[in-house]
């Protein structure tokens, strides 16, 4: 096995042994990424030469005895979302093409300050708006298991990057399922924790309310290990949870006794790909072998998911990406161009408004711009109640699901996606079509509750096929120790697609 | 305005910047009079990625606003998003309180000192917190220039509070205002300065006009730029004539025009049309995902309520029932804020004269102040010291017109009453010695004696001149009460 | 719920985007088509739920009022696409 196949967990165990050295391990990510990268596009940028500095930093501070962090020496991917000091953060979006934040976002300084070393930016749909990676501004990721096909999204590049093997750990966010569906997609383990449990601080925001950062990786351990470090309170962000964080690694060894199981009957009902319902429910098999009762459960309003998130995502995304407005950061439309178009078109249109308007068309993509529209109707005077109110009752509705179950059960065991990954190109003229894939994660958003995404079979095309369990809030620790009882009794994690 | 033919109807939105060393959302500086640029961060820049955390003490220091105002406190207050853009605005929303506002309910009540109305109470719908937006600074000289903007406002924490359409006349709107800004003062919550910005208020106005077919209601419109409490009257007297002009004119009344927005341009003292907007407002109200609500209990109200003090309405009434001031005294000393009734209630316990002691704060005291443009902390003579002066009026050593010679010396040298009295060579006269004087004048006066014996008292007068010519020290008073017993005792 | 190409209008200028016609054609149908899919909603009674508009149930996130340091202009200024030594730079705003 070579050193880029092997486990965040057993690199550490190398890098503290001193059998590894961090630059040793960085250059290997940075060749493999050289070799690979060209044909999956996972990332936006590397960082070849702040990441040696750095891994060269942590070797020297480890061989002088220093103390270092929890993740020292190991490279960590990051989605293009999550704010960093002095270094370009683009959000997948021409809007922000020459943006720098000033500051870093808590994730980042919580990943500096453990000592990860940061590899690059990965690819994305602009603004976390899709589910296949095809929206990014700069290229489309491609899936590693089959580089006609998409990678899922919007953590397309923080997914595809561990499959392919160009990093260890990647960092992710999830909005309606942006880090389950893409690791499910391609073959590997994302996490969705409890909304509070990681500041997002720092995240670019799409909708407030739903996004959450969380960790992908190989293995379910080092997904513990990973969110260990991202999770916590922070005084920055109102809505970060004021709990301490688990130290989640060194529990996710310890199996669960009398663990139920609740199996939502309709999960597996029209539309869903029948490879998909047999993988999962072999999967369900495997709990049962591993002493797990199963319960069979309702979850009246699931249905109800995609219509409930595609009413409050783009309402908060209309008001999120207002800032956007060529005025203070990021793209602004060509001022001549502006003033040309308004003698031309003779409007009596303000030229600060349409610069607004110019800018704005002119800097976001097309999905990004629906869903600002969407979001702008929906929230605008007399459709508010239709529309907005009404979704706020249902996401309360989908809770109460969410809520009923688990008095009933520990977690909740079903598929991530309807079908494996699709055709790049297949669903990019039908909004709504690709909107559906996201029936199985949204309510997790909605709802605010944990979710994670690991491998459970392939597809007879080789494709990889994901089972997800959902708990409780700020039941991490129960979902990761659940999800690796999986991955003991199982390899899937283990297979790599194979790459030129 | 009881001549014209119309009744004026006014409801005031008055933005208080309240007085916290950070922005409402974030821990900027909130200093005032900065270069352009310099107190803003990720947050208040609306930068990507930044998220706003709610500053406590201006939620507290509303609350005190608010409860002074006589306004009921829910238990529960949310944050919402009012979406618009403009460029002072870098977020593309105003983070305030729509539909649970932190305060609710109140009212302020209103009196002319010059009697120009009635008192009234003026009922206050509801107060709440919202951020300021920066300032955009376009040169009209230079034309087609750019705007330029600083955010270096942004963010700072307002209470917007706003009135019933309670107010009739422009006067009425004044004093409301001014009286506000009294309040404020004496909550300390707010340095209350219009020319900066820190107290402003926009006016909805519009009239009722008695018609033959019954009284109708001209179309409302929305007053900003007022930027003093003269602007104030004037901006609301200009706006309702026009609009009585206007509607002489086209007969368009309320529910037939949209609301208009006018700017008060005060180097021209007209109101004028603020460029239309390309729509009709729609601000897409909702609640805000990233401030998480307050929930307050009663026993943190009622510590805040604890905290208010005495409110100028509660000063005036004690003012002239444990003090016997005039209402008018007692208003023109509360006015002046807190220092000065301090001064005053000092001043008259020292001197054991309340009457007394606001007759010279209002009288000479705010002379002084008015003349010099200061403020009572910057007044030379203490409490203390003034009380001396008073009392050697009170024990007759002095009458008020050396009073004033000694309090015009002590202002200048700093010496106490005592010491201005010796280096003036005031003396008082020996009882006896005055007598003596007293009986020679009347003597020598027997046309005095005999009018002030048919009744004239005032004839005495003349007696008083002749004795300041034999000797200056003597009391005025004193010299007219010794003579008036000798005649009256002959 | 039907959706005309003149809301659509109405609601770019709200949104402060630009479409051409095509593009005004296409936004309006999928508009249409994803207003006409989220309408499901209006099945359910939802007559005495309680709107959610977070997540979770957390209250009183609130900050000291002690200052912190400022960015430099200079970092504030940074990422304008038009400015001067001191201020960004817009278009004429005129009026208020």
């Amino acid at each position: 096995m070579s050193l880029t196949q092997k486990s965040a967990t057993e690199q550490l165990a190398l890098l503290q042994s001193g059998e590894l050295t961090s630059v040793e391990l960085t250059q290997a990510y940075l060749d493999r990424i050289q070799a690979v990268d060209s044909s999956v596009g996972a990332f936006l940028r590397i960082e070849t030469e702040s990441a040696l500095a750095q891994a060269a930093g942590i070797d020297a501070r480890r061989a002088a005895g220093q103390p270092v962090g929890k993740l020292a020496g190991l490279p960590v991917a990051i989605k293009d979302i999550l704010c960093t000091k002095d270094t370009p953060t683009t959000c997948g979006s021409k809007m922000l093409e020459n943006f720098v934040p000033p500051y870093n976002a808590t994730v980042v300084e919580k990943l500096l300050a453990a000592d990860a070393v940061i590899l690059g930016r990965t690819n994305m749909d602009e603004f976390a708006m899709g589910s296949s990676t095809e929206n990014s501004a700069y290229h489309p990721t491609k899936n590693p298991w089959d580089t006609t096909r998409i990678p899922g999204g919007s953590s397309g590049g923080a997914a595809a990057c561990i499959s392919a093997d160009m990093a260890p750990l990647s960092v992710g966010t999830d909005t309606g399922g942006s880090i389950r569906q893409p690791a499910a997609l391609c073959g590997c383990v994302g996490l969705k924790p409890t909304y509070g449990r990681v500041s997002r601080y720092g995240l670019i925001a799409f909708a407030s309310s739903l996004d959450q950062i969380g960790p992908l990786a190989r293995t379910v351990e080092d997904a513990a290990l990973l969110l260990e470090v991202l999770a916590g309170h922070d005084p920055l962000d109102s809505t970060s949870v004021n709990a301490p964080a688990p130290a989640y690694s060194e529990t996710v060894n310890q199996p669960l006794e009398n663990l139920t199981l609740g199996v939502v009957d309709h999960h597996f009902g029209e539309g869903i790909d029948p490879e998909i319902v047999s993988a999962v429910q072999k999967a369900i098999e495997v709990y049962e072998s591993l002493g797990a009762t199963i319960k069979h459960i309702e979850m009246p309003h699931a249905d109800y998911g995609v219509a409930t998130y595609y009413i409050i995502a783009p309402c908060e995304a209309s008001s999120n990406l207002a800032r956007y407005d060529g005025v203070h950061y990021g793209y602004r439309a060509d001022q001549a161009e502006v003033m040309a178009e308004l003698a031309e078109d003779g409007s009596d249109e303000g030229p600060l408004v349409r610069m607004y308007r110019k800018t704005r068309s002119e800097g976001f993509g097309p999905e990004v711009q629906r869903r600002i529209m969407l979001g702008t109707y929906a929230l605008s005077e007399g459709y508010y109640d239709a529309f907005y109110l009404k979704a706020l009752k249902v996401r309360r509705l989908i809770r109460q699901d969410y809520d009923n179950a688990f008095a009933e059960v520990d977690m909740i065991i079903g598929p991530v996606t309807s079908n494996p990954a699709f055709a790049q190109g297949e669903k990019n003229s039908d909004p709504m079509a690709m909107y559906l894939e996201d029936l199985y994660t949204v309510t997790a958003n909605l709802a605010g509750v944990a979710g994670i995404s690991l491998p459970c079979g392939f597809t007879e095309n080789g494709l990889p096929i994901g089972l997800q369990l959902q708990a409780a809030p700020f039941e991490e620790e129960k979902l990761l120790r659940a999800a690796q009882m999986f991955q003991t009794a199982t390899d899937f994690h283990t297979r790599r697609p194979e790459l030129s | 305005m009881s001549d014209a033919p119309y009744e004026i109807v006014i409801g005031l939105e008055a933005h208080v910047q309240l007085k916290t060393q950070t922005k409402l959302f974030c821990r900027c500086s909130t200093e005032f009079g900065n270069p352009p640029n310099t107190q803003t961060c990720p947050v208040c820049l609306g930068m990507p990625g930044s998220l706003p955390v709610m500053n406590k003490k201006a939620y507290f220091l509303g609350m005190k606003t608010a409860l002074a105002l006589n306004c009921g406190i829910p238990k529960f207050t949310k944050w919402d998003r009012k979406n618009y853009f403009y460029p002072d605005l870098p977020k593309g929303y105003q983070t305030s309180q729509f539909d649970l506002p932190m305060s609710e309910e109140g009212y302020l009540d209103i009196k002319s000192l010059k009697d120009e109305f009635e008192p009234r109470r003026v009922r206050i719908i509801r107060a709440h917190l919202e951020e300021d937006a920066g300032k955009s600074m376009h040169d009209e000289a230079s034309g087609k220039a750019d705007s330029r903007i600083d955010l270096n406002r942004t963010g700072t924490p307002l209470l917007e509070i706003v009135s019933y359409p309670d107010m009739r006349s422009a006067a009425e709107a004044k004093t409301y205002m001014q009286e506000l800004r009294l309040l404020l003062t004496y909550l300390d919550v707010s340095d209350c300065n219009m020319q900066e910005g820190s107290l402003r208020c926009d006016a909805n106005v519009n009239l009722h006009i008695p018609t033959e077919n019954g009284t109708i209601a001209t179309p409302i419109v929305e007053i900003k730029n007022m930027n003093s409490f003269r602007s104030v009257e004037r901006g609301i007297a200009y706006e309702a004539k026009r609009q009585y002009d206007v509607w002489q004119e086209t007969g368009k009344v309320l529910g037939e025009l949209p609301k208009q927005t006018r700017g008060w341009d005060d180097s021209a003292q007209v109101t004028r049309s603020q460029r239309e907007k390309e729509e009709s407002a729609d601000y897409r109200y909702f609640p805000c995902p990233d401030l998480v609500p307050v929930v307050v209990t009663d026993e943190q109200i009622e510590a805040v309520r604890s905290e208010i003090g005495e409110l100028p309405a509660t000063l005036r009434e004690r003012l002239t029932s444990d003090f016997g001031l005039t209402s008018y005294t007692a208003d023109v000393v509360v006015n002046q804020g807190r220092e000065l009734v301090d001064y005053f209630l000092e001043l008259a316990a020292a001197s054991g004269d309340n009457k007394l002691a606001g007759n010279w704060v209002q009288g000479e005291v705010l002379r002084i102040l008015n003349d010099q443009e200061i403020t009572i902390d910057q007044f030379r003579i203490s409490a203390g010291q003034l009380a001396e002066l008073l009392q050697l009026i009170t024990s007759g050593d002095l009458d008020s017109s050396k009073a004033k010679d000694v309090f015009a010396v002590m202002l200048d040298s700093g010496k106490s009453a005592a010491e201005v009295v010796q280096d003036l060579g005031i003396e008082k006269v020996d009882e006896s010695a005055l007598e003596d004087l007293c009986r020679l004048l009347v003597e020598r006066n027997q046309r005095v004696v005999d009018d002030v014996k048919s009744g004239n008292q005032k004839a005495v007068g003349a007696l008083i001149g002749q004795a300041k010519k034999e000797n200056p020290n003597v009391n005025p008073g004193q010299v007219r009460q010794i003579c008036l017993e000798i005649i009256n005792n002959l | 719920m039907s959706l005309t190409r003149q809301d659509v209008e109405k609601v770019a200028l709200l949104a402060r985007l630009k479409f051409d016609d095509d593009q005004l054609d296409k936004m309006t149908s999928h508009m249409v088509q994803i207003i006409q899919y989220v309408d499901k909603l209006s099945e359910l009674n939802t007559d005495d739920v309680e709107p959610m508009a977070h997540a979770l149930d957390i209250n009183n996130a609130l900050a000291e009022d002690e200052p912190r340091p400022s960015l430099p202009r200079e970092e504030a200024l940074r990422n304008a696409p038009k400015r001067d030594d001191e201020c960004f730079l817009v278009p004429a705003v005129l009026g208020e």
